[in-house]
C-alpha cells in the first residue's frame, strides 16, 4: 500500500460497507446517468456551435426573433424567455427546500415544496409550448430566394421591420389553398401563405418606403439593408413567401436556426416534461407517506438531482440560443 | 480453503443474505436478476450474433476472391439478392455493413463486456449481486430486443442497412439513396437506440457496483485488473455512447422530419432536395466521438481478461500492476480526444489533423506499457499453456502487430496514402477485432467452470481451436496489409475494373481460404462449448489455482454467490509464487495465496 494515503481514506475506499463517495448506489447511478445525459446535450450544443460558426455571417439575431410576450403586442426582446428561465430556476430553489425538508423528515413541507416545483415546471413547459407556437406562426413574414436565402422588409423612414401585410397588395383571383374536401386529391398541399410572391413584389414596388434586408450581418452587427435599386434586383430571385418557421423554411433566416431551435428546446422540453411527471409521481408518494414509512426521503433527493440537471441544461441552452 | 468448507457446513442454518425464493423457470432462466444467469444470457446471445456476423464475412470474402462467380450457397442464403448464384452489389454492401455492426456492437461490446462484467464484477469484488439486479435484467432484455430488431432488418424487402457500419449521411439520411437506406436503415437506427439504452443501464450498474459493493479489504488497489478494465470500460461507455445517441437522433430528424443537420445541396435524379446548410462532417465528428472510444470499450475488457488469465497461468504476479491501472485510465482518457484521426481526408481543417495526430500517437505510450508488461509477466514464468493462456498470448501478439500499423494510420501524412484501403481493414481487425475475440475466448475457456457449475471445456479441442484460429487469423489479415498498400479500396464490390489490381486476386483467394478455415475452426469451439455445458468434466473448485474471489464460491449457482458471509480480502490478487525470506512458498506446497488468506506472521505485503 502507498504509505502516503492516510488511514481514514484507506478505510473509506477499503471495501466493506463503506460508501466511498458518500452516496448510495442509487444516487450514484443518477449522477452517472446525468453525466451521460449531459454528454448527449453536449453533442447537440456542439453540433449547434459547429453549424452556427459555419454560418456566422448570416445567423439570425436572437433579439429580433424572440420579441413577444403573451397578452401584449409590442416588441420586448428576451423578456418572456427571461421570465420562463426565472420560473424554472425558482422551481429548482423549491426543490432544494423539498430535499432539505426531506432530510428533516417534515412531510408537510416536502409536500408543499414538491407541489410548487411541479407547478413551476408545468408553467415552464406551457411557456415553451407558447414560445413554439409563436415561433411557428411567425411574425412579419419574408421572401425566400431561389438559393434558399431569406429577404425581410424594413420601413425606410423608421427603420422598423415591415410585415408583409403592411404593404403587400392583394391581387384578386389568386387561387386558394386546396383542401381535401374539394377534390380527388387526397394529399394536403403544404400551405398557401397569405400573399403570393407577386403580391408582395407589387406591394413593394408601390410603396417606396420599404427596403429589403438580407441575412448578412454587417460590421456593426446589424443585418444588411439594401437600397431601393438593389432591393428590386434581389426580389427577382424570390421564389416563395415564408411566414413563420418550421423544420424546412424559416422566415427568421437560416433554416438550421429553426432546426436547432426546435430540436434542442424540444429535447430539453421533453426532459422538463418527464421531470414534471416524475416529480408528480414522487409528490403523490410523499402524500401517501411512502417515504415516511421508508424512513428517508432519498427518492426526493434523486429526482431533485434530475430536476437541477434539467435546470442547468436550460441555463446553457438559454445562454447559447438566446443570449450570445 | 477451510473457510469455504466451513461456510458450506453452517451456511444453511445462518443463511446470510441469500434468500430461498421459490424460483420458477421464468425467473431463473428468462427474467433472471442473477448476474451469473444474465452473463450467460449475454454470452449466448453474443455467440449467436457472432455466428451470424462471421458467416456474413465468409460470404463477402468469397465475392471478393472470386468476383462475379456463381455459388449455389449464395443463392441458397441470399435468395433474390443472388440471382443465378451471383452476389448482387447491394447485398454485398449490406453484408459488410451488418457484419461490422454486429461484430463491433453486438459481439464485442455486449457479448464481451456484457458477459464478463456481469459474471466477474460481483464475484471478484465479493458482492452478492450487481447493485441493481432489476436494471441489469432490463439491460440484457433491451440488448436482446435490439439484437432481434437488427436480425429482423435482414429480412425486410429492400434489404438491411448498407451504408457501412458508420452509417454516414447522406446514404443513411435519405431513404431513397440506396435500397438499404429505407426500412433497413430505420430498423438499424431503432436497434442501435435500444442498444445504447441497454449499454447505459449496464454501465451504470457496473460503475456503482465497483465503487460501493466491494467486500471488506478489497481496496481499489487490490482489485483484479479485470475489474479495473470493466470499470473504466463502463465509464467510457457512459461518456461516449450518449454522443452517438445525439448523432442518431439528429439523423432520425433528417431522415423523417426534413431537417438539414447533416445534409446540404443534394440532387437526386436531377431534382434538387430542399436540404440546405447541414454538414456530413458534423455527423462524422459526433459519430467518431463515440466511434473511437468504442474501440477501447471493445478492447479494454479483453486486456483486463488477459491480465488476469496470464498472471494466473504464468504463476507470476502481473508485472507493473499500478502501471497497468494507470495505462488503462490513460488509454480511456486519450481515447476521447483522438476521434479526428478517422477524418483526415474528410475535409476537416488540416491543422486539426496535426493535433489529432499528436494525441493519437500519445496512445502508443500506455499501449506499449501494457504490451511490455504482458511480456515481462511471461518472462521466466512457469507457463501453464491452457487454452485460455494461449489465447491471451495470442492477444498480445495481435495487439502488437495491429498496434504498429496504428502508428502509420494515426499520422495524417501517412494515413492519406492508405486511407480507406484494406490496410485500414487489416489494422483494425487485428488490433481490436481479433485481439478482442481472443480476449473473449480466453475468458470463456478460463471462466467456463464458473459459468456452468464447475464443468470444464475440453482442453484438446481448445488447442485445436487456438492453433487453427491463430494461424488463419494472421493468414487473413497479414497479407491484407500488402493488398491495402497496393491501393485496393475497402468496401468495393469487385475490383475487376482496375487492371492494376489483377495480380492481387491470388492473394485475395488466399485470404478467403484462410477465412473459411478460420470460420470452420469456430465450429469446433461452438461444439466444445455446447458439449461441455452438458457433458463437460467437473473440475475442482479452483481449477486454475487462482487467487481471486470467484474461486471461493461453490460450484452450484444460487442468488447470493456465497453461503454464509462474504469472504474478507487481505491481499491483492496476484500473490503467485510468493516466497518468504527463506525462499519457501508462503503456504507450504502451494504456489498461490488466495486473496482471502490473511498475511502470515512473518510475511510482508508486496509494495506493488
Amino acid at each position: 500500500m502507498n504509505s502516503t494515503i492516510t488511514s481514514t481514506e484507506e478505510n473509506v475506499w477499503g471495501g466493506g460497507d463503506n460508501q466511498p463517495l458518500g452516496a448510495s448506489y442509487g444516487k450514484m447511478m443518477m449522477w452517472f446517468f446525468l453525466v451521460s445525459d449531459a454528454l448527449t446535450f453536449s453533442g447537440f450544443l456542439a453540433a449547434y456551435g459547429f453549424s452556427r460558426f459555419k454560418f456566422i455571417e448570416t445567423w439570425p439575431i436572437a433579439d429580433e426573433v424572440f420579441t413577444h410576450v403573451p397578452f401584449t403586442h409590442g416588441s420586448y426582446p428576451m423578456i418572456y424567455v427571461a421570465l420562463m428561465t426565472f420560473i424554472l430556476i425558482m422551481s429548482s430553489v423549491t426543490m432544494v427546500l423539498a430535499v432539505d425538508a426531506g432530510h428533516k423528515m417534515q412531510k408537510n413541507k416536502v409536500i408543499w415544496y414538491m407541489f410548487l416545483t411541479v407547478i413551476g415546471g408545468a408553467i415552464f413547459v406551457g411557456s415553451q409550448a407558447w414560445e413554439w407556437n409563436t415561433f411557428i406562426k411567425g411574425d412579419k413574414g419574408a421572401l425566400e430566394t431561389k438559393g434558399g436565402r431569406i429577404l425581410q422588409f424594413v420601413k425606410a423612414d423608421s427603420g422598423e421591420r415591415a410585415a408583409l401585410k403592411d404593404f403587400a397588395i392583394t391581387i384578386p383571383g389568386e387561387r386558394v389553398e386546396h383542401e381535401n374536401k374539394n377534390g380527388v386529391w387526397f394529399y394536403d398541399e403544404g400551405y398557401v401563405p397569405s400573399y403570393s410572391v407577386k403580391e408582395v413584389v407589387k406591394g413593394f414596388k408601390a410603396n417606396s418606403n420599404i427596403l429589403v434586408r438580407t441575412e448578412t450581418i454587417n460590421e456593426e452587427g446589424h443585418k444588411t439593408l439594401l437600397s431601393r435599386g438593389e432591393s428590386l434586383k434581389k426580389l427577382e430571385n424570390a421564389t416563395q413567401v415564408v411566414e413563420g418557421a418550421n423544420l424546412i423554411h424559416n422566415e427568421y433566416g437560416s433554416r438550421l436556426f429553426g432546426d436547432f431551435f426546435f430540436f434542442i428546446t424540444g429535447f430539453h422540453g421533453f426532459h422538463v416534461l418527464s421531470g414534471v411527471i416524475i416529480n408528480l409521481i414522487i409528490f403523490f408518494n410523499v402524500v401517501i407517506g411512502t417515504y415516511e414509512r421508508r424512513g428517508h426521503y432519498e427518492m426526493v433527493e434523486k429526482v431533485g438531482l434530475y430536476w437541477h440537471f434539467v435546470d442547468l441544461v436550460w441555463v446553457f441552452v438559454f445562454t447559447f440560443f438566446y443570449l450570445v | 480453503m477451510s473457510a469455504t468448507a466451513h461456510a458450506q457446513v453452517d451456511g444453511h442454518e445462518e443463511d446470510h443474505g441469500h434468500h430461498h425464493h421459490k424460483e420458477t423457470f421464468v425467473t431463473k432462466y428468462i427474467f433472471s436478476t442473477d448476474h451469473k444467469m444474465i452473463s450467460k444470457q449475454y454470452l449466448i446471445t453474443g455467440l449467436i450474433m457472432g455466428t451470424i456476423g462471421i458467416a456474413m464475412s465468409i460470404l463477402f470474402r468469397m465475392q471478393i476472391a472470386w468476383p462475379g462467380e456463381s455459388f449455389p450457397i449464395f443463392e441458397a442464403v441470399l435468395g433474390k439478392w443472388a440471382p443465378g448464384g451471383v452476389m448482387d452489389a447491394d447485398i454485398y454492401l449490406a453484408l459488410v455493413t451488418i457484419h461490422g455492426t454486429i461484430m463491433v456492437f453486438f459481439v464485442l461490446t455486449a457479448g464481451l463486456s456484457g458477459t464478463f462484467s456481469n459474471l466477474l464484477i460481483p464475484l471478484q469484488i465479493g458482492a452478492r449481486d450487481m447493485a441493481s439486479g432489476f436494471l441489469n435484467m432490463v439491460s440484457y432484455w433491451l440488448f436482446f430486443l435490439s439484437s432481434v430488431i437488427m436480425v429482423c432488418s435482414l429480412f425486410v424487402e429492400a434489404g438491411p442497412a448498407a451504408a457501412g457500419w458508420t452509417i454516414y449521411p447522406p446514404l443513411s439520411a435519405l431513404p431513397m439513396a440506396q435500397p438499404g437506406s429505407g426500412m433497413g436503415m430505420t430498423l438499424w437506427l431503432v436497434s442501435m437506440a435500444i442498444f445504447i439504452a441497454s449499454s447505459l443501464l449496464g454501465s451504470l450498474n457496473y460503475i456503482v457496483t465497483v465503487i460501493n459493493l466491494r467486500t471488506k479489504g478489497m481496496s481499489m488497489t487490490r482489485l483484479p485488473l479485470t475489474i479495473w478494465a470493466f470499470f473504466v470500460t463502463a465509464i467510457i461507455g457512459v461518456i461516449s455512447f450518449p454522443v452517438l445517441l445525439s448523432a442518431a437522433l439528429l439523423l432520425i430528424m433528417d431522415r423523417s422530419f426534413g431537417t438539414s443537420f447533416f445534409l446540404s445541396d443534394i440532387f437526386i435524379q436531377g431534382e434538387v432536395l430542399h436540404y440546405q446548410g447541414g454538414s456530413p462532417v458534423l455527423y462524422e465528428h459526433l459519430f467518431w466521438f463515440l466511434g473511437h472510444p468504442e474501440v477501447y470499450i471493445v478492447l479494454l475488457p479483453a486486456l483486463g481478461i488477459t491480465s488476469e488469465v496470464m498472471s494466473t497461468n504464468a504463476r507470476k504476479p502481473i508485472f507493473g500492476y499500478r502501471a497497468m491501472i494507470a495505462s488503462i485510465i490513460a488509454i480511456a482518457f486519450l481515447s476521447t480526444i483522438v476521434w479526428g484521426h478517422h477524418m483526415f481526408i474528410s475535409g476537416m481543417n488540416p491543422f486539426l489533423g496535426s493535433v489529432f495526430t499528436f494525441t493519437t500517437l500519445l496512445i502508443a505510450i500506455p499501449s506499449a506499457v501494457k504490451a511490455f508488461n504482458y511480456i515481462t509477466t511471461l518472462w521466466k514464468g512457469n507457463l501453464q499453456l491452457n487454452p485460455g493462456m494461449l489465447f491471451s498470448i495470442g492477444l498480445v501478439s495481435t495487439f502488437i502487430t495491429g498496434g504498429l500499423t496504428g502508428i502509420v494510420l494515426g499520422d495524417s501524412t501517412l494515413d492519406i496514402n492508405v486511407h480507406d484501403t484494406y490496410f485500414v481493414v487489416a489494422h483494425f481487425h487485428l488490433v481490436m477485432g481479433i485481439s478482442a475475440l481472443y480476449g473473449l475466448f480466453a475468458g470463456v475457456y478460463h471462466w467456463f467452470p464458473k459459468m456452468f457449475e464447475g464443468k470444464m471445456m475440453n482442453k484438446n479441442l481448445g488447442y485445436v481451436h487456438f492453433w487453427i484460429t491463430a494461424v488463419c487469423a494472421y493468414g487473413v489479415f497479414f497479407p491484407m496489409h500488402f493488398v491495402g498498400m497496393a491501393g485496393v479500396p475497402r468496401r468495393y464490390y469487385q475490383n475487376t475494373a482496375f487492371p492494376m489490381f489483377d495480380e492481387l486476386t491470388d492473394v485475395q483467394v488466399l485470404m478467403t481460404v484462410f477465412a473459411i478455415i478460420a470460420a470452420g475452426a469456430q465450429l469446433i469451439f461452438l461444439y466444445n462449448f455446447v458439449n461441455s455445458i452438458f457433458n463437460g468434466k467437473k473440475g475442482s473448485l479452483n481449477p486454475w489455482s487462482s487467487n481471486t474471489l470467484e474461486w471461493t464460491t461453490p460450484h452450484e449457482h444460487f442468488h447470493g454467490n456465497w453461503h454464509g458471509p462474504i469472504p474478507e480480502v487481505h491481499r491483492w490478487a496476484y500473490d503467485y509464487s510468493k516466497v518468504d525470506a527463506n525462499g519457501e512458498y508462503i503456504i507450504p506446497g502451494q504456489d498461490f495465496v488466495p486473496q482471502t488468506v490473511p498475511l502470515q506472521p512473518d510475511e510482508e505485503e508486496m509494495h506493488h
